[in-house]
Parts: structure tokens; C-alpha cells; sequence
């Protein structure tokens, strides 16, 4: 049988974590839950772009501090974010002074990043590496979508594309939740082209994954206490379930979705929140949390990332998706 | 009253062809850049045909604000070129028409653009 | 691969079916009276020009009348407003001259951080340049035709 799941023999551990978010994504349903919460979306910046440079760095500097290490026992840094060329996380990883692996999976990054990681650290190759994902609602929205000032209206399947970054890091030793598996994704396209429906088009790219995680790794639902997906939002989580039920495996009430969870009824985002830094800051604050007190003993985190360029999808490309998966498991003495 | 009355039909026709914009954007999701440009090419269709005017005459600015009477000054201008400058009028009279407008829209976005900056949305 | 479009096609239909759709009696109601208003405030300047400059020719009057929303449009887009406008009030905010006006203003201070020659000039017409390219050639191709019939009568 063919494998894409990895069981990390030495399960490394998330030894520190942090996030930082802007102030809409402060009022949200996790609020009490982040790091930092910014003032303003230009975080004392000229730009939206040096915004997110700056808060990839604040969160690098801050998880690292949480897990008590200093800079330079910091071997390699994992990042990316969602722009072009991922500048937000290489222009970042120039203020610090180890290597950097730039990593691009558009809002699936967390997880493939921490995967990348841990694999690294469990061959034994490095001992301590920093994982970071970003995004700002102002750069994804220039870049993807319209100007801000434009007066138009937003579709009705359209999701909100969270300001924040998050940041882990992954240790052979130390105390920490740790990751134990890793089942990368392939890329899966369902011929959806409406770029304002991200959640149908990375549904089919989830349920790939979640399939061959399970039977990888001979689990269903109800050995995890959370399985948790990025960014679907409201319809695309409605659609994986539909679409797991199809292959006989019922999600039931410990599945459910970063970007739905995110923002409040009344704060307007239609189908919820998007973007890296959806289930970044949500998996280092809000679930990161939830492990360490003991109250989730195995999570599924199981971000997807929509694999579309504006260049790709004006030439009539439908937008494919990919979706990495990594199980976290308490800490045990 | 035969004032409240022509304000009355601006108001109508107005809302009525914004509203038609609204109802090309719920059913068939286009974006804004495509309803500006439907609607310039109605314009100039409008007044091709000569219908233009008959409705200005009644709606105003109702006809005249929307988008659709920038359309019908493009195809304007461009006939009336045509009748005194022969194939040439083809060229110059449409952007000439229209040059106020388009000029405005720079000049004042410029200016704009110079003193502001972005807000982010909420 | 055929198997495959089959799937593709099938999903398609099943997502748009499950997709929310906007409840479109608020929002066409809302496009209506704002559109409708726009309108108004339109014809109240067309009006108050021809009142203070009883000389003026009609077509001059409309100039400034158009001149005169742009600049309001493009002056509501940059202090943030006419995006919220345009959130509540969809086409009736976009198909007015105010609309073309935003979609001019609002790439240029977008783009701002880029520069003025690469970020505000550049940038400037990223929405509103297909309506003039569109314009000018749909009118010259009326031109052409007039120029035809104008030959034969």
C-alpha cells in the first residue's frame, strides 16, 4: 500500500507557541485566547505588506520566547504566507539569524509547515525549528480581489480573510504537546472556478486527505477529541461532511472548522474566516491551549489551501486544492 | 408640483436602472468593472437608435447620471463629429464629448490618492 | 477521463445548489433608493447650476454636473466612505458616474505604496479602463456606421 502518512517515532513537541491578530479578527469568538492583539491593521507601519512582515516577526520572537529558547538555538525557521513569492516570510527571516525554508500551501501552510518540521526534527537531523504562517486581510485582498476604497458588494459564499500570524516551536526535547503523525495531501481539483467559493473548492482536497489519513493509520472520528479543518468556513464544511458521509464515515460533533469558529455572527464575514493565518492563530492559541490543559488529548488538524493564482483562474482555471494533516497528542509525563 | 413631479421621475428612472444593475449582480455575480461596461455600451446603444433622447427629456438626471449617460455622450459626440468632420469624427468626437468627465475622474483621483491612504475594511 | 468530468460536472451542480444565495429583496431595495437618490442629488446640482448661471448651455450645465459628482465620489472614496456605501447599496452605488468615479479613485490610493508613476498612475485605470476602451470603440463603431449611412443619404 502506498503511504502518505508519517508516525513520528520520536514525536516531536510543540514546545512554545504564539499568535498575534489585528483588532476585527480581537472581538472575535477566540479573542481571550491570542497573544497580542493589535491595535491597528498597520501594526506602526507605512504598509499593509510591512505590516505582515512585522507581525511574522513579532510571532517568531514571541514563540520562541514562550519556549524559553533563546534565538540561536533556533536551527532552521518553516514559513510562508500568501503572496506572491512568499515575501512577507522571506522578508522576515531576513531580521534572524538562522536558515529559512520557505514553504507555500496558500492557507494549508500551518499544518504542512509544522509537518515539514517535525519530520526534519524526528530524523534527528535539527533540534529545535520555528514554524510561522501569516496573512493580512488588506495584502490578500489587493493582491486576490479589489482595491478596499471600491464600493462593491461581497458575494454571498465569500469568506473573510483573517489578520493575524501564528507561530510554533517544534522541539526534540522539552515539554509540549506532541505531533505524532503527519499524512501529506495531494493536490485535488473538482473543476470548482468560482473564486469566491474557496470552501467548495478545498471540501474534495480535505475529504482526500481525512480518507487516507484513516486508512493509513487504521483511526476513525471518534479517536480524536477534535479533527479540526482550516479555512472551509461555513459551506465548505457543510460540503465535507456531506462528502465524507458519501464515503460511509460520519463527522460528527468533534469535527469542525477554524474559519467558521472565527468571527462572531454580527461582524459580517458571510461564510467566516480565511486565510493562513485562520487556523494559525486559532491551532497556537485556541487548541495549543486546550492540549496543554489536557482537555483535548488528540487533535486532527487538517488545514486546506486554495492553490489559485489571479493569472491562473483570468485564464479559466479552475482552482485546485491541497489539504496536509498532522495529529497533535497531549503531553504525558 | 410639476417640479416634485420631475424629481419624482428622476428618482424612479434612477433607482430603477441602479436596480437593475443590483439584479445583473445577484443573478449572475459579475463585477463591478463588468456592469460599468454593460452599461456604457447600453448607453451608446440607446443613443444610436435615438431613443436616448426622449428619455432624458422626462428622467433628467435619472438617465444622465447612471453610467448609461456617459455612454450616450460617447456616441453623441461621435455622430455629431461624424455629420461635421466626416471619417475623422469616428476618432475624435466620442473622447472629446466625454473628455470633462474623464479628465474629472484623474485629476480628482490623483489628488486623492496623494492625500490619502487605504482604510482597512471592518 | 471521462469518469472524471463527470465528477466535475456533478459536484458543480451539487455546490452551486447548496451555495447561500443573497436575499435579494433588501439589497434591490436598497440599490433602488440609493441609486434614486444619487440621482436626485444629480439633477438638484443640474438645477442649481442653471439657476446661478442662467447663460449656461445645457450640455455645459450636465459637464459640471457630472464634474461635480466625480469629484464628490472621489473625495467619499477617500476618506472611506463610499466603499461602506457601496457594500449597503451594491448597484446603486456602482452604476452612477460616482461608481466609475470609485473604481478610479480607489486602485489609485490602493496602489499608492507602490509609488505615484508604478503604484497611482499605473494602477488607475485597473478597473475603470475597460469601460473607456469599451466606450470609445463601441462608439466609433456607431461613428462608423453613421459615417455609412451619412454617405448613401
Amino acid at each position: 500500500m502506498k503511504y502518505d502518512t508519517v508516525k513520528f517515532k520520536k514525536q516531536p513537541k510543540i514546545i512554545g507557541s504564539y499568535s498575534i491578530v489585528g483588532p476585527k479578527e480581537g472581538q472575535g469568538n477566540f479573542r481571550e485566547y491570542f497573544d497580542y492583539i493589535m491595535k491597528n491593521d498597520f501594526f506602526g507601519e507605512k504598509t499593509f505588506e510591512k505590516a505582515e512582515r512585522k507581525m511574522i516577526e513579532t510571532a517568531i520572537t514571541g514563540a520562541i520566547q514562550k519556549a524559553k529558547l533563546k534565538v540561536s538555538d533556533i536551527n532552521i525557521l518553516v514559513a510562508g504566507d500568501l503572496l506572491n513569492q512568499i515575501i512577507s516570510s522571506s522578508y522576515a527571516a531576513r531580521a534572524f539569524d538562522f536558515p529559512y525554508l520557505g514553504v507555500y500551501g496558500a492557507c494549508s501552510t500551518m499544518a504542512e509547515s509544522i509537518a515539514v518540521a517535525s519530520t526534519l526534527v524526528d530524523g534527528g537531523y535539527f533540534e529545535n525549528i520555528v514554524c510561522c504562517t501569516a496573512s493580512h486581510f488588506s495584502t490578500a485582498e489587493r493582491q486576490y480581489r479589489f482595491p478596499l476604497e471600491l464600493g462593491n458588494q461581497r458575494p454571498p459564499a465569500s469568506q473573510w480573510t483573517v489578520t493575524g500570524a501564528g507561530s510554533c516551536v517544534i522541539s526534540q526535547k522539552g515539554a509540549g504537546p506532541r505531533v505524532t503523525m503527519a499524512t501529506f495531501g495531494k493536490v485535488v481539483d473538482w473543476g470548482i472556478v468560482d473564486v469566491n467559493n474557496m470552501g467548495a473548492a478545498m471540501a474534495p482536497a480535505a475529504m482526500d486527505t481525512l480518507l487516507a489519513h484513516f486508512e493509513n493509520t487504521k483511526t476513525t472520528p471518534d479517536d480524536y477529541d477534535l479533527i479540526v479543518t482550516g479555512d472551509l468556513g461555513k459551506l465548505g464544511s457543510e460540503i465535507l461532511i456531506d462528502l465524507m458521509e458519501d464515503k460511509g464515515i460520519k463527522l460528527g460533533l468533534n469535527y469542525s472548522d477554524c474559519g467558521q469558529m472565527f468571527f462572531r455572527r454580527n461582524q459580517n464575514t458571510l461564510c467566516g474566516g480565511s486565510g493562513c493565518g485562520c487556523c494559525a492563530t486559532v491551532f497556537n492559541s485556541y487548541i495549543m491551549k486546550k492540549l496543554q490543559d489536557g482537555q483535548y488529548k488528540r487533535v486532527l488538524f487538517l488545514p486546506t489551501g486554495a492553490l489559485l493564482s489571479t493569472t491562473a483562474s483570468q485564464q479559466g482555471e479552475s482552482v485546485p486544492g491541497v489539504c496536509h494533516a498532522i495529529v497533535v497528542e497531549a503531553y504525558e509525563m | 408640483m410639476e417640479m416634485f413631479l420631475d424629481y419624482l421621475w428622476v428618482f424612479l428612472i434612477g433607482g430603477l436602472v441602479c436596480m437593475i444593475g443590483q439584479i445583473l449582480i445577484i443573478t449572475t455575480n459579475i463585477t463591478s468593472a463588468r456592469i460599468l461596461v454593460t452599461f456604457v455600451i447600453v448607453g451608446v446603444f440607446l443613443e444610436a437608435i435615438g431613443v436616448f433622447d426622449y428619455i432624458s427629456a422626462f428622467a433628467g438626471a435619472g438617465i444622465n447620471v447612471p453610467i448609461i449617460g456617459f455612454g450616450a455622450s460617447l456616441a453623441k459626440g461621435t455622430i455629431g463629429a461624424v455629420k461635421s468632420q466626416g471619417l475623422l469624427g469616428i476618432f475624435t468626437g466620442g473622447l472629446t464629448a466625454t473628455a470633462g468627465g474623464i479628465a474629472a475622474a484623474i485629476i480628482f483621483a490623483f489628488i486623492f490618492a496623494l492625500i490619502f491612504r487605504s482604510h482597512t475594511k471592518k | 477521463m471521462k469518469k472524471n468530468e463527470e465528477r466535475i460536472k456533478a459536484y458543480n451542480k451539487y455546490v452551486s445548489a447548496k451555495v447561500p444565495k443573497t436575499k435579494p429583496w433588501p439589497t434591490l431595495f436598497n440599490s433602488f433608493w440609493v441609486g434614486g437618490v444619487i440621482c436626485l442629488i444629480g439633477q438638484g446640482i443640474n438645477d442649481l447650476i442653471l439657476f446661478l448661471v442662467p447663460n449656461i448651455s445645457e450640455q455645459s450645465a450636465w459637464a459640471y454636473t457630472l464634474i461635480a459628482l466625480i469629484f464628490i465620489a472621489a473625495f467619499l472614496t477617500g476618506i472611506g466612505v463610499y466603499d461602506k456605501i457601496g457594500k449597503f447599496a451594491g448597484g446603486g452605488s456602482i452604476v452612477p458616474i460616482t461608481g466609475f468615479s470609485n473604481s478610479i479613485t480607489s486602485p489609485s490610493i490602493e496602489f499608492k505604496s507602490e509609488g505615484i508613476i508604478y503604484g497611482i498612475c499605473v494602477k488607475m485605470f485597473t478597473i475603470a479602463g475597460p469601460v473607456i476602451v469599451f466606450g470609445v470603440i463601441s462608439s466609433a463603431l456607431v461613428g462608423l456606421i453613421y459615417y455609412i449611412i451619412y454617405l448613401f443619404i
